[in-house]
């Protein structure tokens, strides 16, 4: 169990992170979700406790453990940049938090050989960590933060510098691998598509404050507010300005789509998901909306197609492939059941 | 073409100075001659059968070697904290330090002089590899931080987080991460302090009187010794070029990634 209460960080007067409090119990997976400077890695060192905090405690099973030295803290780490001990094989390197626990040497050799192998680095085990590739270089770390059986994983954006291929097999095995040592496992990402991958819990942070943490599906599905939606949503969510007049609202550029029931007449805004827009009409009260396509990317399957709309610039995720040519003028459809209302203020209304 | 003949042109002092080692002092004296006629190994033999010759190697080795290490020792602490810590008034410090460069060592002499005969350190090799210090840890702890600086922040967080005393970790991790700026490093203290000639005679008399001192005192009544001066002259020059055969690897990698 670990807990941080009302926990922040101030560095030279400036705010790393808000008044937080979050509790993790064992076992679990938690994803920490926001972009680059939300303080996804300051929170994370305070809660190994390579930092002080500024005010707050953190308290690890019961006991409360802000100032203790991180050495006497049963944590283990994994950085983005694919720390190891240089001057030591990876043998050595993995084996390294064994020796310092004083553990028997035959515990030590059956432990590490385990790990590599989970981590397929047993044919490089005597050499160094610089003459291994990137991902093995990362394995190794990951090797190393796995045989200390800490309580306490904490994994800052651990797959960022590795290979396409070889971030979604490791994807699929850390959260696999660490779940039965029973630790809490906490995984910083910038990647909307890595929370829902990996599942578990999620905390979406926005400057140094975590606005919604729960299930990461149901934090998907349910967003709290405005800025919890933009931050798990990958193509950037759709927003625009609405005013309710009525049964409908008004948006820019003339367009009126049905609004639900039971919101009061006034401004709102209105967050769309790129899938949720289509080329064409999902249902009866559908609405179109003529847009200038200013960009196309198109991955293989799917087409981005980007187009400016009541003053910022949308986007829409659509199946197949699409060469619209910039300044087309196509018609995109938008499902109002669909949609996200917030008050103008950013609080959700309807999801 | 330029080059070789740029070195060619460094390397004449040097070959006269061989050259001069191997002839009697009556063919010195005696005419110009490009190589030895009838070359000769007794200028050596006098160096390495007096004691008056051989303890002036012995005894600037002995120096030099103690500055090296003391200045390693205070150094790499001091440089790890420069690196590491942020604390009040670090910078000044590390300028301040630095400082102490820009005095020519004549400056000092005086007051060493004073000092060490107070404390009666006059003519022991601890004086002079002290009296080094004042130039060659400024200058340790200047390239040390820079190697240091380059070894990132993080492998120092793991080894804590992995349970690593400070200790340990410094000699066991971050030590092998520094081992080119350590040989930069020991290179440089152990050129100045081989070199240094003016604090060294001023604080020696008689038992830890250094070779270039020796050197400096070889008009006698008979008049020069030509040939034995270039000898000694020549074995002077070993010790430098073994070090710099030693760290030449280092000192590549130094200029590469340190502060050298």
């Amino acid at each position: 169990m670990l807990e941080l209460r009302e926990v922040s960080k101030v560095v030279e007067g400036e705010t790393h992170i808000a008044p937080t409090s979050l509790m993790l119990t064992p076992g679990s997976l938690n994803v920490l979700l926001g972009p680059s400077l939300s303080g996804k890695t300051s929170l994370l060192r305070l809660m190994a406790g390579l930092d002080r905090p500024t005010t707050g405690t953190v308290w690890a099973d019961g006991k409360d453990v802000t100032g203790v030295d991180v050495r006497r803290r049963n944590v283990a780490m994994v950085y983005q940049q694919f720390v190891n001990y240089p001057a030591l094989t990876v043998f050595e390197n993995i084996a390294s938090p064994l020796r310092l626990a004083r553990a028997p040497a035959a515990e030590i050799d059956a432990k590490v050989r385990a790990a590599a192998e989970l981590m397929r680095l047993t044919p490089y085990l005597d050499r160094t960590p610089l003459t291994l590739s990137g991902g093995q270089q990362q394995r190794t770390a990951l090797a190393r933060a796995l045989v200390k059986g800490a309580s306490l994983v904490l994994l800052d954006e651990p797959l960022a510098n590795l290979d396409y291929k070889l971030r979604e097999e490791l994807r699929e095995e850390l959260p696999r691998i660490f779940a039965q040592s029973g630790a809490i496992l906490v995984y910083a990402t910038t990647e909307p598509s890595e929370a829902l991958l990996l599942g578990g819990n999620t905390a979406t942070l926005h400057e140094g404050r975590i606005t919604q943490f729960g299930l990461t599906i149901e934090v998907f599905r349910n967003p709290a507010d405005l800025t919890t939606a933009q931050a798990f949503s990958d193509p950037p969510l759709n927003t625009v300005a609405a005013n309710k007049t009525g049964a409908n609202f008004m948006l820019g550029g003339g367009l009126s789509v049905v609004a639900p029931k039971g919101l009061a007449d006034g401004p709102y805004v209105l967050g769309v998901r790129p899938h949720h827009l289509a080329l064409s009409a999902q249902g009866k009260s559908s609405a179109g909306l003529g847009a200038t396509v200013s960009v196309t990317e198109i991955t293989g399957s799917e087409s981005f197609v980007h187009f400016p709309f009541g003053g910022s610039d949308w986007v829409m995720l659509t199946p197949g492939v699409h060469e619209f040519q910039p300044g087309e003028a196509i018609k995109v459809f938008l499902d109002p059941s669909r949609m996200m209302v917030f008050s103008a203020d950013g609080q959700v209304l309807v999801n | 073409m330029i080059p070789t003949l740029y070195i060619l042109f460094l390397m004449v002092p040097i070959y006269w100075l061989a050259s001069m080692s191997l002839k009697t002092n009556g063919e010195i004296t005696g005419g110009f001659s490009l190589w030895p006629r009838s070359p000769t190994l007794a200028n050596y033999k006098v160096i390495f059968t007096d004691p008056s010759w051989y303890h002036g190697y012995i005894n600037s080795i002995i120096y030099v070697v103690m500055n090296t290490a003391i200045s390693l020792a205070v150094a790499l602490p001091a440089a790890y904290a420069f690196s590491r810590y942020r604390f009040l008034g670090d910078k000044h410090l590390f300028f301040w330090l630095f400082t102490n460069r820009m005095a020519p060592p004549a400056v000092f002499v005086l007051p060493f002089f004073q000092l060490y005969s107070a404390f009666g350190l006059i003519d022991t090799h601890i004086a002079v590899a002290i009296a080094h210090c004042l130039f060659n840890v400024p200058l340790a702890v200047w390239i040390l931080e820079g190697f240091m600086s380059g070894v990132p922040r993080e492998i120092d967080e793991t080894a804590y987080i992995d349970g690593y005393s400070f200790p340990r970790f410094f000699f066991r991790i971050f030590t092998p991460l520094i081992a080119s700026g350590i040989g930069v490093t020991a290179f440089f203290c152990f050129m100045f302090s081989w070199v240094e000639l003016l604090l060294a005679r001023t604080l020696t008399t008689v038992n830890a009187k250094p070779i270039a001192a020796v050197m400096t005192r070889t008009v006698s009544a008979s008049g020069m010794d030509w040939g034995v001066l270039a000898a000694a002259g020549i074995l002077t020059i070993v010790p430098g070029a073994l070090v710099i055969w030693f760290v030449r690897n280092y000192i590549a990698k130094g200029f590469a990634l340190g502060r050298v």
